[in-house]
């Protein structure tokens, strides 16, 4: 069980890259600097007033064992506390929570978190066969991408959700990412071009999974008494929850019901006071790593009841002008660089809270939800709001 | 060091990065069973009853060790399936694996875990869900997963 | 420190060349659950899991996916620290301070056998400048050893004596499985790995695993008769390329004790410790990071060790449990510095038990050559 942290903590700065497919002009540490230096302008701060940093992606996609040694002359963290914590695709929203609890404990009062991948210099197959587990997944390796869609048809199965449905996930996020000048697939689609994308693993298309990118996340966390000197509308941290699971996709259900989402929102939601999550939260910016999982995923995080996902995309309430926009940002769908994106989702909902969300702001944001997914199937929940 | 367009030099890396995995106590009685006896074998919980495959030596809901191995046959429904079309690599052969394949998860009766594995049916396009289905094995059998050549539905 | 957090348990397997039996999923239940059942405490007395492992040495991405349900975390709050075991600590300790959470399980696992050592440390070095030289753990340590010695005038017989003290601690230590009397002569003998280190002088391949229960000040006294506190905790991390740096100075270390030091209310670390675990992977380790955490001058911990001041019967035992060159894994090894620490202060060391201990120093480094550093102050619970 968590509970809300004995000291307030905001998060009062963003940096991102641009985030591409590939980006042959840094190499790995001026990348992560480059966000580094963003935040630290966003906070119009410098690394000396920086206490520690924390660090991740995902090693085997890079072939880097000791990134956060490496990385030390770009992230800042000579001579400073410093960590690496890697779990996949939760890494990022790991790292966010990790900066919360440090400034927490009261030991540091301003902590940078960041979360980078730079998988076009990876082999993504060698990186594939390590994450199957050697003794039972290996032998039929499929990728992520088999176990998402040998889920989706059970999940399509099981509650009538259609390809529609999630095609119209695609078109929303990829339209949203327009406002993001970060984001890496800004798309302008129909609903019948997602579904005549070729057929990846069916019912899974091209244009339903997440791309692969080139990119890096910063984010600072500060004290109360630092956070209001630093940033005027600080994002404060109400509720930091995650939840892992039994190791294999046989265990699970997937993309038909992400429990371990179920189970850390509920949580969450006790901790912040969320009665109505569709009513209480202004914005989400939730893991999506496909179309079909932002529907279950509505459907975990209590926006409605089981298997009505794909009803509530088609009522409209999680387009940018519905009750509850859902990933304003672009999402996962538009850019996944995997030890950053869960960090992109806290960096989002945080951007919308302090209201420095330019083009994609979404008005009046007073509580902002932001979830990590990977692993095996775990989720990060992380809740904002512009009061501590 | 290479020169590429633009000057922008890239460093090769190139290792082969080899691993002696144990399988472990669970693990080597499962695949001694599926090489030798063409038995899928699960384990169970003492406390809840809840039979695992893979076989495992926890259960994640009590937090108790599991100790009874149970025979689940070699029949089970298929639970959720896909018509693979993207060529991912083999890592036993180092070969794009041919396309399109089925692949999905398969209740075996009496197991509360569904074993993933790949699925086929005499077309794959007849494949659907609840389909009964059925482990067809290699003749030669080396105590891997890929033992099981493949589930395939009962016609 | 205002606040404190204790550590309530710990539980250590058999650190052996070769686990072959065990997978990781039972290698960590074993540690898990016997640390819980010892203790009279179940799995849902613990808030959250912190595990500790590294993706290359378990030859698996996302290395804490397999072992989830033999350390509790289905439905539960789990991370993972990806450093040596000293770090997880740090981190458990941090997320019991915040609040969130009362009580916190960890486990640190680590299979050298499984992989290939030098490959793996190998690709701990950039590849842009370095990889391609070939350079890794030993070979670098190997290069701090001789700048040590020369900078310093530690002599290579000073160094064998580390060995010879802390094989011959681990002899009193049923966990280890080097631990063994052997004289300089032998050590210095010992096939040369990478000048100066020798092979007695190197920690051997080792697989294991070691779980603790921490908790928040309340629980801990709930918890345990000899709860032993956590009062000082501090991490830095140096430059990464080893140019950058003097390898005779680990400045990341000073910093880091200094720090600790100040937490903990030590301003005479020699006099107000009683005892020293340190992550001696190398010999020469020893003799380095007790002078940085001002424990003598520089230069002068050979003469400390020659004249019996760290021996176990000396006035500042370091290593009793005969250290990691008797046999532990690394990333285990930090959590294992604490363990030990604790296991002394709260009495439970048995054969390698110093008697009376209060105030415990436990250290554990990660990166090329103690690159990154950790200390962590202990003392016995009142």
């Amino acid at each position: 069980m968590a509970r809300r942290s004995k000291r307030n903590v905001a998060i009062v700065a963003t940096g991102q890259t641009d985030h591409r497919s590939r980006r042959p002009d840094v190499n790995i540490v001026e990348m992560i600097n480059e966000a580094v230096r963003r935040c630290l302008s966003d906070a119009q701060m410098t690394m000396e007033e920086i206490d520690a940093v924390i660090i991740g992606n995902m090693e085997h996609f890079e072939g880097i064992f000791f990134t956060e040694m490496w990385a030390v002359d770009g992230s800042g963290a000579f001579l400073k506390h410093g960590m690496k914590i890697t779990t996949g695709g939760t890494t990022g929203s790991s790292l966010a929570l990790a900066g919360y609890y440090h400034v927490a404990s009261g030991l540091f009062d301003t902590v940078m978190t960041i979360g980078w991948e730079k998988q076009s210099e990876g082999e993504t197959t060698a990186g594939l066969i390590f994450q199957a587990d050697p003794l039972w997944e290996r032998a039929t390796m499929s990728g992520a991408i088999g176990s998402f869609a040998a889920s989706a048809t059970a999940y399509m199965h099981k509650y009538g959700i259609t390809e529609e449905q999630a095609a119209k996930v695609a078109v929303k996020n990829r339209k949203n990412a327009f406002n993001n000048p970060h984001a890496h697939l800004k798309m302008d689609l129909t609903v019948e071009q997602v579904l005549n994308s070729k057929m990846l693993a069916y019912p899974i298309k091209m244009l339903d999974m997440c791309p692969t990118s080139d990119g890096a996340c910063a984010m600072i966390f500060a004290s109360e008494e630092k956070a209001k000197k630093i940033c005027q509308n600080p994002a404060w941290v109400i509720a930091g929850v995650t939840r892992h699971d039994q190791p294999f996709g046989g265990d699970l259900e997937m993309v038909m019901n992400l429990r371990t989402l179920r189970s850390a929102t509920e949580e969450a939601y006790k901790i912040a006071g969320i009665k109505d999550p569709l009513r209480d939260l202004d914005v989400a910016e939730l893991y999506e790593p496909c179309t079909f999982a932002e529907l279950s995923w509505y459907e975990a995080a209590g926006f409605c009841g089981p298997g009505e996902g794909g009803k509530l995309i088609d009522s409209g309430a999680t387009y940018l002008d519905g009750e509850l926009p859902v990933n304003p940002s672009g999402g996962v769908l538009s850019t996944n660089c995997i030890g950053a994106t869960a960090m992109i989702r806290v960096a989002e909902a945080a951007i919308q809270v302090m209201g420095k969300g330019g083009k994609r702001q979404v008005p009046n944001v007073k509580k902002a939800l932001a979830t990590g997914f990977g692993g095996s199937w775990w989720s990060d929940v992380v809740i904002l709001s512009n009061t501590p | 060091m290479e020169k590429k367009n633009e000057e922008l030099l890239v460093a090769e890396f190139n290792a082969q990065f080899t691993y002696d995995y144990s399988a472990g106590r669970y693990a080597s009685y499962f695949f001694k069973q599926l090489k030798e006896n063409k038995r899928i074998m699960g384990i169970k919980c003492p406390k809840c009853k809840r039979v695992f495959v893979p076989p495992r030596p926890a259960c994640g809901y009590c937090y108790v060790k599991n100790e009874e191995w149970v025979d689940l046959g070699d029949e089970g429904l298929l639970w959720g399936y896909t018509i693979v079309q993207f060529p991912f690599l083999d890592p036993l052969t180092g070969e794009e694996r041919p396309i399109p394949y089925g692949y999905g998860f398969i209740e075996l009766s009496g197991a509360a875990t569904r074993l993933q594995h790949f699925v086929t049916a005499s077309d794959l396009r007849k494949l659907k869900i609840g389909l009964r289905m059925k482990a067809v094995f290699r003749e030669e059998r080396k105590g891997n997963l890929a033992d099981i050549l493949y589930f395939k539905a009962i016609e | 420190m205002g606040e404190r957090v204790g550590i309530v348990a710990v539980y250590q397997t058999k650190y052996e060349p070769r686990k072959i039996f065990d997978s990781y999923p039972e290698l960590v239940f074993e540690v898990c659950h016997k640390v819980l059942e010892e203790n009279g405490l179940t799995i849902e007395d613990m808030d959250q899991i912190i595990t500790n492992s590294q993706d290359f040495w378990d030859g698996r991405t996302i290395s804490n996916r397999t072992v989830s349900e033999a350390c509790g975390s289905v439905l539960r709050s789990e991370s993972k620290v990806a450093m040596d075991g000293s770090f997880a600590v740090f981190y458990a300790a941090i997320r019991i301070l915040s609040g969130c959470y009362d009580s916190c399980l960890l486990v640190s696992h680590c299979k050298m056998s499984e992989g290939e050592p030098h490959l793996i440390n190998n690709a701990m070095f950039d590849p842009l400048y370095q990889r391609i030289m070939g350079l890794d753990e030993l070979s670098t340590c190997a290069l701090q050893a001789r700048r040590y010695m020369y900078k310093y005038g530690i002599n290579e017989e000073q160094c064998a004596q580390v060995a010879v003290k802390n094989l011959g601690n681990g002899q009193k230590n049923p966990y280890v499985h080097r631990g063994k009397k052997v004289s300089v002569e032998e050590v210095m003998k010992s096939s040369m790995l990478a000048d100066p280190i020798k092979e007695l002088e190197a920690y051997p391949i080792t697989d294991g695993a070691c779980a603790m229960i921490l908790a928040n000040e309340e629980k801990a006294r709930k918890w345990s008769s000899t709860p032993v506190w956590i009062t000082g905790l501090a991490s830095r991390l140096d430059a990464f390329y080893l140019g950058d740096r003097d390898l005779a100075e680990a400045l990341s270390l000073r910093l880091a004790a200094q720090k600790a030091y100040q937490m903990a209310g030590i301003t005479n670390p020699r006099k107000e410790i009683d005892l020293v675990e340190l992550s001696d992977f190398y010999s020469y380790q020893e003799l380095l990071w007790l002078e940085e955490m001002g424990f003598c001058p520089r230069g002068e911990a050979g003469k400390m060790l020659e004249k019996g001041t760290t021996q176990m019967s000396g006035e500042l035992p370091v290593n009793p449990s005969g250290g990691i060159l008797s046999g532990n894994p690394v990333t285990v090894a930090g959590a294992v510095r604490v363990a030990e620490a604790a296991l002394q202060l709260m009495g439970k060391a048995g054969a390698h038990q110093i008697a009376g201990a209060k105030r415990a120093l436990a250290q554990g480094h990660c990166g090329p050559c103690g690159q990154g550093q950790c200390v962590i102050i202990l003392e016995k619970g009142a």
